[in-house]
């Protein structure tokens, strides 16, 4: 009688159907309670196992949150300084072909003080995977506006909301990026759900397979939530996502390419 | 006719609380523990197991991967 | 037989690379060094070799770029001029921080700002004490021909590998343009990753089973394990001080006075040095090849010996500095030299040795 059986009977290793990838490490993410950086790490590597490409896997973090990044993913990383991690990623990539190389930027990272490497990363095509990590603001250092604060939004440098008048406009890179020639996937995804886990996982091993295939750049933006930085719980701050980011920052592909 | 039970085991000590796990049950198995753990969260636990269907939903949307789901065909 | 050839330094620089098997160059055009990158593009070392050679979007995407290859083992470098390697400052304060080997080629231009496209030796400063922030050093080779320019590519690479540290040539707009026979080395094949795994099992080249992750980091936020990574780097240092000291002297034997000074300033003096001699004043010049390390023990011993020492720099006064602490006032140190993008005739040269002493 299925009433009669106990949890024990089921936790076993024969039934087992989820469990955190090996390719992340046993610290304790530092990441606040909710932040969705952790299941985005746990994307990146849950593919790369699925790839079997521990060893020919590099990986990039910034500086930002995920500047810890590499205490968490269980592969060769190196660590950039501000913004500049697609220049690392390049030379890597050129100077190892075969290696799957992929950056993990911030926000701030990504669209403010790394703008440059990013686009001419993106233009020329590099064959390398940009996972970029949108949560409206700098984690990191207490909640600052970021280029993708939204209109109106509160940050410790927009106390009063951001005035587009005079602290400008949001940013859409991604958009942005798409537009040149050698980006080759580009695609915005989140991690607030189970559906959208599922999706932007597909996404990442997308990106990986098209470095396999030499296809050139593929782009993923996630967008995601700082409870801490929008002074929210996570479950707050992942509905004020839906409610706010993702009308301005919309969900699903962007350039896909014609197969 | 066969049914398929699940359960989760969750890592208390790594669990920060969130609560993004609970939301995501299709069959509202998970809640936040009274008591806290060693870093003084209140920690998921499966308050109402048997609906549990083992669909892993609530593992893979918890940012620290804290959850491991299992599941078994169960004959009725 | 060996091979002679007319170069010019900045070309001497980049062929040297290609023949020393450096395995990527990244950089952005700046005057008077752009011949390194054209020299390159134009000579397809990705054919000769298989080295990658990219022009960047900055000096700062190129140092990163450099970064990033030489965090995965491989031997990389970049060159500029001073605006361009202010710019690098940020990344090569990353990579002495992440302790790896590289070669940055700063050839001078006056300054400060803009400047001047002329010579200069006006980043001694920024090359010799660190450059960026935080307390760290290069290990700096300031080659006085086109010859050494050629050797000193090798030479780098050698010292920045041997201590996991970035090295830099410090040149200038003289050496860069000018044109002299260089003799040419061997082509050198490029390591291959299998041999680059050996020669840096540090690196990121891919965690197999056989070892734990590779990270490229300078971040430590325990401040406890960040101080003894300072003293270790430290000690590193020390060793590169008593170890890699190299220098040239010219008639230094019965010298009574002595010029410092170093490239281009030091073919000038070689000059006023015989005609100071022609004047019965005898004369000698300690040449520094390392600027770090300096020939501070060598500078005592001849502060012994001399009456006087005149540091000669394209420069308001900068290695005077380093002479100065090496002396320990044992004996007058003077400055002599001339900015915004001059270089200093032999006899102007000898005119202040006779006013200052
Ligand atoms: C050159 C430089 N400028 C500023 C900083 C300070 N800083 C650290 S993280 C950060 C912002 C990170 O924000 P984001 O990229 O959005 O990542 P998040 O923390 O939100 O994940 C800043 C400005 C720095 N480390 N280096
Ligand atoms: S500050 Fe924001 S981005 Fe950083 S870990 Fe916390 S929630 Fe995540
Ligand atoms: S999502 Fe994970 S960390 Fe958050 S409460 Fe659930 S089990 Fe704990
Ligand atoms: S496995 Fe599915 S049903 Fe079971 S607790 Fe998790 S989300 Fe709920």
């Amino acid at each position: 009688m299925a009433e009669n059986i106990t949890n024990k009977d089921i936790v076993k290793e024969e039934n087992l159907v989820y469990k955190k990838t090996d390719l992340l490490t046993d610290k304790a993410l530092s990441y606040c309670p909710g932040c969705g950086h952790g299941t985005a790490h746990r994307l990146v590597m849950e593919v790369v196992e699925e790839l079997e490409a521990q060893d020919k896997t590099v990986g990039i973090a910034p500086v930002g949150c995920s500047v810890l990044a590499y205490e968490f993913m269980d592969i060769d990383m190196q660590q950039a300084a501000h913004g500049r991690a697609p220049a690392l990623a390049t030379a890597i990539k050129r100077l190892y072909p075969e290696k799957y190389v992929f950056t993990y930027q911030g926000d701030g990272d990504l669209a403010a003080i790394g703008t440059a490497e990013t686009i001419h990363a993106c233009n020329r095509g590099e064959n390398i995977t940009i996972i970029f990590v949108n949560n409206g603001i700098y984690g990191m250092t207490g909640g600052q506006m970021a280029p993708t604060t939204l209109p109106g939004m509160r940050s410790s440098t927009s106390p009063y909301g951001r005035e587009v008048a005079s602290m400008g406009n949001p940013l859409k890179i991604t958009e942005l990026v798409a537009q040149l020639p050698g980006t080759y996937y580009v695609t915005r995804q989140a991690v607030h759900t189970p559906a959208a886990v599922r999706k932007a996982k597909k996404a990442i091993k997308k990106a990986f397979e098209n470095q396999k295939l030499n296809k050139g750049l593929s782009f993923i933006e996630i967008v995601s939530n700082c409870n801490s930085g929008w002074k929210m719980t996570p479950n707050q701050a992942n509905q004020w996502m839906v409610d706010n980011m993702f009308p301005f920052y919309e969900l699903g592909d962007i350039k896909v390419p014609e197969e | 006719m066969a049914k398929v039970k699940g359960s989760i085991v969750v890592d208390i000590e790594k669990c920060k609380g969130c609560e993004v796990c609970v939301p995501a049950c299709p069959t509202d198995v998970i809640q936040l523990a009274e008591e806290v753990n060693g870093k003084g969260y209140h920690y998921a636990y499966m308050a109402n197991p048997d609906a549990c269907i083992g669909c892993a939903n609530c593992a893979i949307v918890c940012p620290d991967g804290v959850i491991t789901v299992y599941k078994k065909k169960v004959d009725k | 037989m060996k091979e002679l050839r007319l170069m010019k330094g900045n070309e001497a620089i980049a062929e040297a690379a290609i023949r020393a098997g450096v395995d990527g160059y990244f950089g952005y055009p700046i005057t008077p060094q752009s011949e390194v990158l054209e020299y390159l593009m134009l000579e397809k070392p990705e054919e000769r070799t298989g080295m990658v050679v990219l022009q960047a979007e900055s000096e700062v995407a190129a140092i990163n770029m450099v970064y990033g290859g030489a965090g995965a083992g491989k031997m990389v470098m970049t060159s500029s001029s001073s605006p361009g390697i202010s710019l690098k400052q940020e990344g090569i304060t990353y990579i002495a921080g992440a302790e790896l080997p590289c070669l940055i080629l700063n050839v001078v231009r006056g300054g400060p700002g803009l400047g001047t496209i002329q010579p200069a030796q006006s980043d001694y400063f920024q090359s010799v004490k660190g450059g960026g922030h935080g307390d760290y050093k290069l290990i700096v080779l300031a080659p006085a021909s086109v010859q050494e320019m050629y050797d000193f590519v090798e030479l780098s690479f050698d010292l920045a590998f041997k201590y996991r540290n970035p090295a830099l040539i410090l040149s200038d707009g003289a050496i860069g343009q000018m044109m002299e026979k260089v003799e040419i080395g061997e082509q050198k094949k490029r390591l291959t990753d299998a041999e680059v795994k050996e020669r840096c099992p540090w690196a990121t080249t891919g965690k197999d089973a056989n070892r734990e992750r590779n990270i490229i980091t300078s971040l430590d936020l325990d401040p406890n394990k960040q101080e003894l990574f300072n003293h270790k780097l430290q000690d590193k240092y020390k060793e590169i001080e008593e170890k890699e000291v190299r220098f040239e002297e010219i008639q230094t034997e019965d010298a009574e006075y002595l010029f410092v000074a170093y490239g281009t300033s030091s073919r000038i003096c070689q000059k006023s040095v015989q005609l100071a001699r022609a004047k019965g004043l005898k004369v000698g010049l300690l040449r520094p090849i390392t600027l770090f390390p300096f020939p501070s023990k060598r500078l005592a011993e001849l502060s012994k010996q001399v009456k006087g020492i005149l540091s000669v720099e394209m420069s308001a006064g900068q290695m005077i500095e380093d002479i100065k602490l090496a002396v320990n006032c044992n004996v007058p140190v003077e400055h002599f030299g001339r900015m915004g993008g001059i270089i200093p005739s032999p006899g102007e040269v000898v005119e202040a040795l006779e006013q200052k002493f």
